[in-house]
């Protein structure tokens, strides 16, 4: 019995530990990305709530805590409540499957740090990422407004443009590393990560975690200087910090998983796993942030366009010249 | 080839928004760090005084009906030496825009605009200034002018005595 409570025991522990870590990392790259943002625009940023602005993101939660949780009068009212939580929570549960170091020697047992390994885990995460879009299009639309409303209609339909592409980006992965979970895909880059073995697949991935994470350039679902807010236009308080909150999680499992899939996971010399895989994992996101500081925001047509006749069949032809290679190689 | 301008017009952000990153931001960090304004900047304003130290204001009420907002009333009055003054001056400066228009309209070049634009406080009632408040004891920016010793009134010298002037015509040294 003991031998079971203590593997419980540490099981909660790595659920408390990275829920912490992941919500402090969302509301601290808040922080990051307005301070890098102002930098790369000659400004200083937020410094003004603590020493270097660092008790901002405390200061923001206790705003959104306590500012007037709002409901439109013709608003569907369970859905516009359930929405927020939705989006938070698919981005929440995606972080289950990602190994974030190697097993660890402790109590004389070995502890994979990673919630589940799934023997399915790549296809969990395409799963959550097209439920997290649930959120959005059912937020968009409870609120009874046309602006949410089309912010909804776009997220829906900017998914079905760039998933195809990215789903068709791992499969040169799992087919290199020949299995679906994300353990031993990361295990068979100990030599060599995937992004110097299938260039082609880590640009189409990168692309289009771009566009599933919905910021510039293809953050069409909330593009403020058209549609007010997008999807999130009607909600306050918490339940907007739900949907800010979400997305910044979002931004952190998409980045894991462009390191899981191709820049070796936990892999690299010299420090301990999990330090290498939280600096890879930051490097994405300082990318991401400058990504926002340095493109326009592409018009609804060009990303459909984009979508499905440059990153698609570039997809399909990576597949084809992956799954040829392998075949040569034997 | 169009793609390769795409390609390059797609990466070229990235290095300048890098380059930026690295340069000293440009932001004054406004409650430490105070910017001088231009010296003709429209902010507070005064009421001065002539060269002499007498107010320059004569309570005419031309800066009142010029103001497009009404942010300044005041009440005339008369010295025992004829000089005109005003017996209030009231300047509500929760209402004042800061046009200037006042002291395009002033005769007298008596309300004057400064640079000290640092107004803002949590009670209204605050920025309404009386004369006391708004009277200071220099000339502002028009050191020479002295309306009194210009217009040949006979308040401060005598009609005819100021040096700009000659004397009054007597227009009866004509008659036979």
């Amino acid at each position: 019995m003991p031998e079971q409570l203590i593997t419980l025991g540490l099981i909660v522990i790595k659920l408390g530990l990275i829920f912490m870590v992941l919500l402090t990392l969302a509301a601290y790259l808040v922080l990051a990305e307005r301070k890098i943002l102002a930098r790369m625009q000659l400004r200083y940023g937020p410094n003004r709530v603590g020493p270097f602005g660092l008790l901002q993101p405390l200061s923001d939660l206790i705003k959104l805590l306590t500012k007037e949780d709002f409901l439109p009068a013709s608003a569907d009212k369970w859905l516009f409540l359930v929405a927020p939580g939705l989006s938070a929570v698919t981005a929440l549960l995606t972080f289950a499957a990602i190994p974030f170091g190697p097993p660890l020697k402790i109590f004389g047992r070995t502890l994979p740090l990673v919630v589940c390994d799934l023997n399915i885990g790549v296809l969990y995460f395409l799963g959550l990422s097209s439920l997290a879009v649930y959120g959005i299009a059912l937020g968009g639309w409870a609120s009874n407004s046309k602006y949410a409303l089309l912010g909804g209609i776009r997220g829906l339909s900017q998914l079905i443009s760039y998933e195809l592409a990215m789903g068709l980006a791992v499969v040169p992965v799992v087919m290199m590393a020949r299995s679906f979970s994300l353990t031993d895909i990361v295990m068979a880059q100990a030599d060599i990560p995937y992004i110097l073995k299938n260039p082609p697949a880590f640009l189409i991935f990168l692309i289009s975690i771009v566009a599933e994470s919905k910021r510039i350039p293809f953050d069409l679902p909330e593009a403020e200087n058209e549609l007010v807010a997008g999807f999130h236009t009607e909600y306050s308080g918490m339940r907007f910090g739900l949907f800010f909150v979400g997305e910044y999680i979002n931004l952190v499992i998409l980045g894991s998983m462009l390191t899981v899939l191709f820049l070796g996971g936990w892999h690299g010399p010299w420090l301990p796993g999990v330090v290498w895989f939280s600096i890879k994992v930051l490097a994405i996101c300082f990318f991401f942030i400058w990504v926002r500081g340095s493109l326009p925001r592409l018009r609804y047509d060009q990303l459909m366009h984009f979508g499905w006749k440059v990153l698609l069949p570039l997809a399909l032809l990576n597949v084809i010249v992956t799954g040829a290679a392998l075949l040569w190689i034997g | 080839m169009h793609i390769w301008r795409d390609i390059s017009g797609t990466l070229q952000p990235f290095w300048v928004t890098l380059r930026n990153m690295f340069r000293k931001p440009v932001t004054v960090q406004y409650p430490e760090q105070h910017r001088e304004p231009p010296p003709r900047y429209r902010a507070r304003l005064i009421l001065t005084c002539d060269p002499d130290g007498e107010e320059r204001c004569v309570a005419c009420h031309l800066c009142s009906a010029a103001c497009p907002v009404d942010c300044i009333s005041m009440q005339a009055t008369e010295a025992a030496d004829g000089r005109r003054y005003a017996a209030w001056f009231r300047i509500n400066f929760t209402r004042c825009i800061f046009c200037g228009l006042c002291t395009e309209a002033c005769p007298t070049l008596a309300i004057q605009v400064t640079n000290d634009y640092e107004l803002a406080g949590r009670d209204p009632l605050k920025l309404v200034y009386e004369k006391k408040d708004l009277l200071v004891d220099h000339c502002g920016q028009e050191p020479d002018y002295n309306f009194y010793r210009q217009a040949g009134i006979g308040v401060a010298a005598p009609r005819g005595g100021n040096q700009t002037e000659s004397a009054p015509v007597d227009v009866k040294d004509l008659l036979p």
